[in-house]
């Protein structure tokens, strides 16, 4: 877990704590396979996003950050700590997201 | 016994072969009147390309709670008695058996659909990849059985707002693979993955059944003429 942005100076009243003087952040460890880590030409990366994220959040990041994903997004799904997982699903510090691309075992 | 213990699941590492005799060794006993077998082999073509290997690889720890999910889904649908599943990972050449599955119960209908069902169900859910490599160049294949399921849950999570419709993709999701058995092992480390313990090693002469996809596919055009489910693939 980060650290806060932003120190508290005395000025922020309490219903605004958490809004905009401070940003949490947690870390997502991301993992590729198949085709989405040919093309990310990586295994896994650990991701800082805000607290409160969903899975989405994370994806769109992550494809931020490797644009040549954009070309199997229509394919693939997600799992969350090894459960295939829904888009809407927020994140925790310290979870594993992997990007699923079509499976093909058997 | 506990049904995890008559339950054997492995992912094996490169270059390991499938011992099947080990993995049918683990589904016999006494009181099974039959014992089903699958094997799934590497052909030599496809669509007119000569086929050199296929190269499979794994999410391991996910793969293996995935599989085991499915045999837990089978015991509730089947009065089975062991089930083994054994896949493996890197190279395999053309012949060679990529995964293989027995399963064991007191009378054949509930040994050999089950059998079915496991291999379906791993072909549409379980997180593990293979690449075609032909001789001039490779691809990632893609299940169609994966392609289907997947539709059907990017569909549902359209409204993802209500709660009720959350609920029913997560319940068809549970059939295939929900994870209810938890698996310790978290990486690749040595040739087996992960086992359960392994019991008593009752021997007797067991008609190993291989099939290949073709086998099945003419077993379903049988049964298409008996008036039972029909259900063609591809």
């Amino acid at each position: 877990m980060k650290a806060m942005k932003e120190q508290e100076d005395g000025f922020g009243s309490a219903d605004r704590y958490g809004e905009d003087k401070v940003e949490q952040l947690v870390q997502i460890k991301t993992l590729f396979f198949a085709r989405a880590r040919d093309l990310t030409g990586t295994n896994d990366v650990l991701l800082e996003i805000p607290l409160g994220s969903t899975t989405k959040d994370c994806l769109d990041k992550i494809v931020g950050k490797f644009p040549r994903l954009e070309e199997i997004l229509g394919c693939v799904v997600l799992a969350l700590n090894e459960d295939y997982t829904t888009e809407s699903t927020v994140v925790k510090d310290g979870d594993e997201l992997a990007i699923i691309p079509p499976i093909s075992g058997g | 016994m506990a049904s995890e213990e008559r339950t054997l699941v492995e992912i094996l590492e490169e270059n390991i072969p499938i011992d099947m005799a080990k993995y049918i060794t683990f589904v016999s006993a006494p009181q099974a009147g039959a014992i089903s077998t699958f094997s799934g082999t590497t052909r030599d073509n496809f669509e007119g390309k000569t086929v050199v290997e296929l190269r499979y690889e794994a999410y391991v720890p996910m793969a293996i709670r995935s599989i085991k999910s499915i045999c837990s889904s089978a015991r509730s649908s089947w009065n089975l008695h062991s089930i083994a599943v054994a896949h493996r990972l890197g190279p395999v050449p053309v012949g060679g058996v990529s995964v293989f599955i027995a399963v064991s119960a007191v009378h054949r209908a509930d040994a050999m659909d089950c059998c079915r069902f496991v291999i379906d169900e791993l072909k549409a859910c379980v997180p593990i990849w293979k690449k075609e490599v032909y001789d001039n160049g490779e691809v990632w294949k893609e299940n169609s059985e994966f392609t289907d399921r997947r539709l059907e849950l990017v569909n549902k999570e359209g409204h993802d707002h209500d709660e009720n419709e959350t609920a029913v993709v997560r319940h068809n999701r549970k059939s295939c693979c929900g994870s209810k058995v938890k698996a310790m092992n978290e990486e690749p480390s040595n040739c087996i993955i992960s086992s359960d313990h392994e019991e008593g090693n009752h021997q007797h002469n067991v008609k190993n059944e291989n099939e290949n996809e073709e086998a099945q596919l003419q077993r379903n055009i049988r049964k298409s003429c008996c008036g039972s489910k029909v259900k063609l693939n591809e």
